[in-house]
C-alpha cells in the first residue's frame, strides 16, 4: 500500500516531468478483500492490490486529468504528457480558477486546516481470508438452523486517499471499511440485512443473518393485495436507496445547467415540517475522506431545515460562476463548500455525507407497526431509476422482506410491488421517524438515515412473487 | 506483460492447484464531453495488472495485482490459493469444469480507423459542432455531448495449455438535448439515450454516425416535447424503435438466462431469475415471431459483446435462446455449463477488467428481424391505434425478471396508420412472458441495428461491461401504458 511519502515521491517526479502552469495528481489506493457465498457455500473469493494517480494540468484556463497505476518514469512521463495534450488543444475556459493552496483548501478564515479523520481501524485492515470464511460459515449455520438457502458478501479494505499541487496542498487520508450483505431464502421468500463501518468490531453478521432469516420465514406464502396508496414503513435501508435519487441536484451546477428538480424552489417548503437534512463528512457515523476532488475541507452544510430548502452545495468555480448568474438571488448562501468532483467535470458537485436530522419523537420501526391500522413494512427496494426529474417521480420494486401491517401487527409476508412516488410528496407525508442510523443499500451512498412511516405511498403494480 | 501473465501463472501452478489460469490485461481509454458550448471533461486512462484464479481443494480463489513484478505475481499466485483453501472450508461440493480444449490464438477488433490515431482537436471538433447545432434551437437550456474509445489488450494462459492474445476496441458517442420550462425537464438522445451508440468498431462508427446532421431535429423535438400531449393511462397497441426493444431485450430477457442467476449465484444483488431449470425446452417465451439468439462470434456483427474467446478461454459461440418463441438456451461457463446437462460452456464468462473475477455476462443478446420484409413505415400504416415509443428515459425490472417498467423520451399516437400527434412521458410496463408473447410483428433486416449497452452491472464487487442488442421495430399488443405517471 502506497505512504504519504511515496505519493509525494512521486508526486515531485510528475512535477518535474511537466511544463504545465499547474500540477495536481490525485491518488487512490486500496488492499480489498470479498468473499462471496450462495447456495451455503463460497463460490467467490477475491482479493486485489490496486494504486491509481491521477493527473491534471492547468494550461491558462485549459485543464484536463490522466490516469495510470504503474508509477516508473515512463509511465508517468506518459500520463503527464497526455493530460497536457489534452489540455493544450482546448479553448481556455474563463471560469477555471487556480489550483487552491492549503489555506484555502482549509476553509472559512478561523478554521483548522484539513484534519484527517480517524476511520482506519487496524482490526479490519488485519483480517484475512481464514477469518471471513468463519463469519461466513456462521451466516451459513444461522440458514441451516432455520432451513433456508443463504447469499451474501462479507469483505473488507484497506483505503487511501491523497491529493498533491504544485501549490503546495497535499491532503491524506487513510480508512479502513468492513462490509456485511445477507440473504435468506425460503422457497418462496426472502430476508435480508447489510451494514458497514470503518470499524469491523462495529458489525455482528450472525445477528444480521438472524433478522434476515426472520424476514425469510415470517414472509413465506406471500399474499397478493391489490396496488394502490398505502401507508408504508421504510426501514432505514429502503429511505436511503429511494431519497438518494435527490441528492444530485443539491448542486450549483445542476441549478446552473436548469436540470435539478431545485431549480425556481431554493427557499420554499418543499417537503414537511420535519425533514431536516444536511451534509456533514465528519459526522461520527459517516466514512469517507475529509476534503473534496480538489482538496478543499468538506464543510458541514445544513440542505433542508423544518422541510424548506435552504442551500445547495459548490465547488469553487461553482460558487462563482452562480455568483454572477441570474440566480444569485434565488439560491441562498453561495460559497465553496468542499463538494466538488476532481475536475474537470460536468457534473460540478454533489453532497455524499447526508445525514438526516433526528425527529422531536423519534419512533421505533415497533412502535411504527403498532400504530398502523394497515400499511406496509418495507425492508428493502429495488432497481429505482427516476421517471420525472422535475416532480422527482422514481419507479422501482420492494424486495426481500415485504410484509402486511394490520391492526398493529404484522400480519403476512406480501408479493413484491412497483412503485411510482415522487420524493417531494414522500417527503411531505412523513408521519414518523426512528433515530437515524448509518444505512447501507444498493441504489444509493451510504448515508445516515431514520426509518420513515409514509402516508399515501404509491404503489401502482405488483409482480408474481 | 505475457512474461508476467506466464510466471504467475507458473506460481500458481506449482502450489497444488487442479486448475488456474492467469489474465494479464492493458487498458486504454479516452473519454471526452462537451457541455453548453464548453469542453466537459477530457480524460485519458491507463489500467495494467494480472489476474490470478485457481482452484485448490475444489474452491475457487482469486487474486490481482498492479505490480507486474516478478515477487508480485508470485505473491498473487499464493494469495489466490489461500483464498481458494480458505473458500474451501465453506463448500458443498468440488468446482467441477466442463472441457474446453486449449486454445492458442491471436485477434483483433477489425476496425478502419484506431480511434486513438485520431487528433483530441478532432475529437472536440465534433462535439462542439454538434453543441452548437443542438443549442442553435430556441427553448433548448443544455446540451451534452460525449465521445469515449476503449482499447483493452489481454493474454489469457491457463494450467491446460491455452494462450490466448486479444485486442479490441470499442467506441461510443451520443449526445442529449434537455430543455427546462414551467415545472418540466424533458430531453431528447442521439442516436440512443445514455451515451449515444457503442460497438466494438474504430473511429468509422463515429463517422457514420450522422451526429451533425441529426442535431437541430433532435433538438427541436427536446422543445416540442414542452407541448405534446401527456400519454394515456390504459391498453394500447405500441410500437417500439429498436433501441428501446434492444434495452427490452437486455433486462427481460439477456438477465434472466444467465445461468449464475439461475443457481442462484446473484441472490444477494443482481437478484435471481424466474426461468428455472425445468423451463429449458419448455416455456412459451413470447410468440412464434420471437428468436432471439447470444451471439459473440465476429459474423453477428460488431457489438459490445463480441469477441474470439472469452475470459477462461472458451471460443465465442451463437447459442439459440429462444427459438420460435420456444425458450432453448441459457447464457453459461464452464463451471455452471453441467447443471444443464451441456458438455461444454457457452463461452460468455467476462471480467470488466484485470483486477476483476470473470462471471457468466450477456454477449450480444439479439433478437432476429423478421423473415418479410417490413420496414418501420409500413409497421405503422399497418396499424390502426398505438403508440409508438422511441429512445429509453428510465428502465425498472424486478429481481426475479418478471414485472418491468420502461419510460420513453417521446412517443406518437398512431391513428388510422399514421402518425397524428406528439405525446410527452410515455411509458409502458407488464410481464415478462405475457410481454414477448403479445408480439405480432417485427420488421426486417433493413431496420436491424446492433446497440451497445456500455454500463450492464453485474456481481460483488460490481463489474460494468458492454453487451451488444440487435433488435428491429416490433409491435406489442394490450400492454399496459401511462401507469408512470398514475
Amino acid at each position: 500500500m502506497m505512504t504519504k511519502d511515496q505519493a509525494a515521491d512521486i508526486f515531485d517526479r510528475i512535477r518535474r516531468f511537466s511544463s504545465a502552469d499547474e500540477v495536481e495528481a490525485i491518488f487512490t489506493g486500496s488492499h480489498f478483500a470479498l468473499t462471496r457465498f450462495a447456495n451455503n457455500t463460497i463460490h467467490q473469493n477475491v482479493e486485489e492490490e490496486n494504486s491509481i494517480v491521477s493527473i491534471r494540468t492547468n494550461f491558462s484556463g485549459r485543464t484536463a486529468r490522466s490516469t495510470a497505476n504503474q508509477f516508473d518514469d515512463e509511465s508517468l512521463r506518459r500520463a503527464v504528457a497526455a493530460s497536457e495534450n489534452l489540455a493544450r488543444v482546448q479553448e481556455p475556459d474563463p471560469d477555471l480558477l487556480p489550483m487552491p493552496d492549503a489555506q484555502e483548501a482549509g476553509g472559512r478564515t478561523g478554521e483548522a486546516p484539513v484534519a484527517p479523520l480517524s476511520r482506519f481501524f487496524e482490526q479490519t485492515a488485519a483480517i484475512t481470508p481464514s477469518d471471513r470464511a468463519e463469519v461466513v460459515k456462521s451466516i451459513v449455520s444461522v440458514a441451516g438452523k432455520h432451513n433456508l438457502t443463504t447469499a451474501g458478501i462479507y469483505s473488507t479494505s484497506e483505503s487511501r486517499e491523497g491529493i498533491f499541487n504544485s501549490r503546495g496542498l497535499a491532503n491524506w487520508h487513510h480508512q479502513t471499511l468492513a462490509e456485511v450483505s445477507i440473504t435468506m431464502l425460503a422457497d418462496d421468500s426472502s430476508g435480508w440485512q447489510k451494514l458497514n463501518s470503518p470499524d469491523v468490531r462495529k458489525l455482528d453478521p450472525v445477528r444480521l443473518a438472524e433478522t434476515a432469516a426472520r424476514k425469510a420465514v415470517e414472509s413465506t406464502h406471500p399474499r397478493e393485495i391489490a396496488p394502490g396508496k398505502y401507508t408504508v414503513i421504510l426501514e432505514p435501508a429502503a429511505v436511503l436507496d429511494i431519497v438518494g435519487f435527490m441528492f444530485w441536484d443539491y448542486s450549483g451546477v445542476a441549478i446552473l445547467d436548469q436540470r435539478s428538480f431545485l431549480n425556481d424552489r431554493i427557499g420554499t417548503k418543499l417537503f414537511g415540517e420535519n425533514i431536516n437534512i444536511c451534509d456533514d463528512a465528519q459526522h461520527p457515523l459517516q466514512a469517507g475522506s475529509p476534503f473534496d476532488g480538489e482538496g478543499m475541507r468538506r464543510h458541514h452544510v445544513p440542505l433542508v431545515e423544518s422541510g424548506v430548502v435552504k442551500r445547495v452545495v459548490y465547488a469553487r468555480a461553482t460558487a462563482q460562476k452562480m455568483k454572477n448568474s441570474e440566480y444569485a438571488a434565488k439560491v441562498g448562501p453561495i460559497e465553496p463548500t468542499g463538494h466538488g468532483f476532481p475536475l474537470p467535470n460536468e457534473v460540478g458537485e454533489m453532497p455524499m455525507n447526508i445525514v438526516f436530522g433526528a425527529p422531536e419523537k423519534p419512533r421505533s420501526v415497533a412502535e411504527m407497526i403498532a400504530s398502523t391500522e394497515r400499511g406496509v413494512l418495507v425492508t428493502r427496494l429495488w432497481y429505482i431509476r427516476e421517471v420525472d426529474p422535475y416532480e422527482k417521480i422514481v419507479t422501482g420494486m420492494t424486495r426481500d422482506g415485504t410484509f402486511l401491517v394490520e391492526n398493529g401487527k404484522v400480519q403476512c409476508g406480501l408479493r413484491n410491488f412497483r412503485f411510482n412516488q415522487s420524493l417531494i410528496s414522500m417527503l411531505s407525508n412523513v408521519e414518523a421517524m426512528s433515530v437515524p442510523v448509518r444505512a447501507c443499500g444498493e441504489e444509493s451512498f451510504d448515508m445516515v438515515v431514520p426509518a420513515m412511516k409514509v402516508r399515501e405511498f404509491n404503489f401502482t403494480e405488483v409482480t408474481k412473487f | 506483460m505475457k512474461t508476467a501473465v506466464r510466471l504467475a501463472l507458473d506460481a500458481a501452478s506449482v502450489r497444488g492447484v487442479t486448475y488456474a489460469d492467469a489474465r494479464g490485461v492493458a487498458i486504454r481509454n479516452r473519454s471526452l464531453t462537451t457541455k453548453n458550448g464548453r469542453v466537459g471533461h477530457a480524460s485519458e486512462s491507463e489500467s495494467l495488472g494480472i489476474g490470478v484464479r485457481v482452484i485448490a481443494e475444489g474452491a475457487w480463489g482469486f487474486a490481482a495485482s498492479a505490480d507486474l513484478s516478478r515477487a508480485a505475481g508470485e505473491a498473487a499466485a499464493a494469495r489466490a490459493v489461500d483464498i481458494a483453501k480458505a473458500s474451501a472450508r465453506v463448500k458443498r461440493e468440488d468446482v467441477r469444469l466442463v472441457p474446453e480444449p486449449a486454445a492458442v490464438a491471436e485477434w483483433t477488433t477489425p476496425y478502419k480507423i484506431d480511434p486513438f490515431t485520431t487528433s483530441v482537436e478532432q475529437n472536440l471538433d465534433l462535439l462542439l459542432k454538434v453543441d452548437g447545432e443542438v443549442r442553435a434551437i430556441a427553448g433548448v437550456t443544455l446540451a451534452e455531448a460525449g465521445m469515449n474509445f476503449q482499447r483493452e489488450e489481454s493474454w489469457f494462459l491457463s494450467s491446460e495449455g491455452s494462450d490466448i492474445h486479444q485486442t479490441k476496441y470499442s467506441t461510443g458517442a451520443g449526445y442529449t438535448a434537455y430543455a427546462f420550462a414551467g415545472s418540466e425537464i424533458q430531453k431528447r438522445s442521439y442516436p440512443n439515450s445514455f451515451g449515444g451508440q457503442w460497438q466494438n468498431r474504430g473511429y468509422e462508427l463515429i463517422e457514420e454516425m450522422k451526429l451533425v446532421e441529426n442535431a437541430r431535429r433532435v433538438a427541436e423535438e427536446a422543445v416540442a416535447l414542452h407541448h405534446a400531449d401527456q400519454c394515456p393511462e390504459g391498453t394500447a397497441t405500441i410500437i417500439l424503435d429498436s433501441s428501446q426493444l434492444g434495452l427490452q431485450i437486455h433486462e427481460s430477457i439477456g438477465h434472466p438466462i444467465e445461468l449464475d442467476r439461475v443457481l442462484g449465484m446473484e441472490a444477494n444483488f443482481a437478484g435471481t431469475s424466474f426461468l428455472t431449470l425445468e423451463k429449458l425446452g419448455n416455456l412459451r417465451y413470447g410468440s412464434d415471431l420471437v428468436n432471439v439468439v447470444a451471439d459473440a462470434r465476429q459474423e453477428h456483427g460488431p457489438g459490445l459483446g463480441t469477441f474470439a474467446y472469452d475470459d477462461e478461454g472458451v471460443a465465442a459461440q451463437c447459442t439459440p435462446i429462444i427459438t420460435n418463441g420456444r425458450f432453448t438456451g441459457y447464457l453459461s461457463s464452464r463451471e455452471t455449463a453441467h447443471t444443464i446437462g451441456a458438455t461444454r460452456s457457452g463461452g460468455t464468462l467476462r471480467a470488466e477488467c484485470w483486477n476483476r473475477l470473470p462471471m457468466i455476462r450477456m454477449t450480444n443478446v439479439s433478437i432476429l428481424p423478421g423473415e418479410k420484409p417490413l420496414s418501420l413505415e409500413q409497421l405503422i400504416a399497418a396499424t390502426d391505434a398505438g403508440i409508438y415509443m422511441q429512445t429509453n428515459k428510465s428502465w425498472s425490472i424486478d429481481d426475479k425478471r418478471y414485472n418491468f417498467q420502461f419510460g420513453c423520451e417521446i412517443g406518437w399516437e398512431i391513428k388510422n396508420g399514421k402518425r397524428v400527434r406528439m405525446l410527452k412521458n410515455p411509458s409502458y410496463s407488464g410481464i415478462t412472458t405475457e410481454f414477448w408473447n403479445s408480439m405480432d410483428a417485427i420488421c426486417s433486416r433493413d431496420e436491424w441495428t446492433l446497440w451497445g449497452t456500455p454500463n450492464c452491472g453485474k456481481g460483488q464487487p460490481q463489474q460494468v461491461v458492454g453487451t451488444g442488442h440487435g433488435a428491429s421495430p416490433a409491435r406489442f399488443r394490450n400492454i399496459r401504458v401511462g401507469s408512470a405517471y398514475s
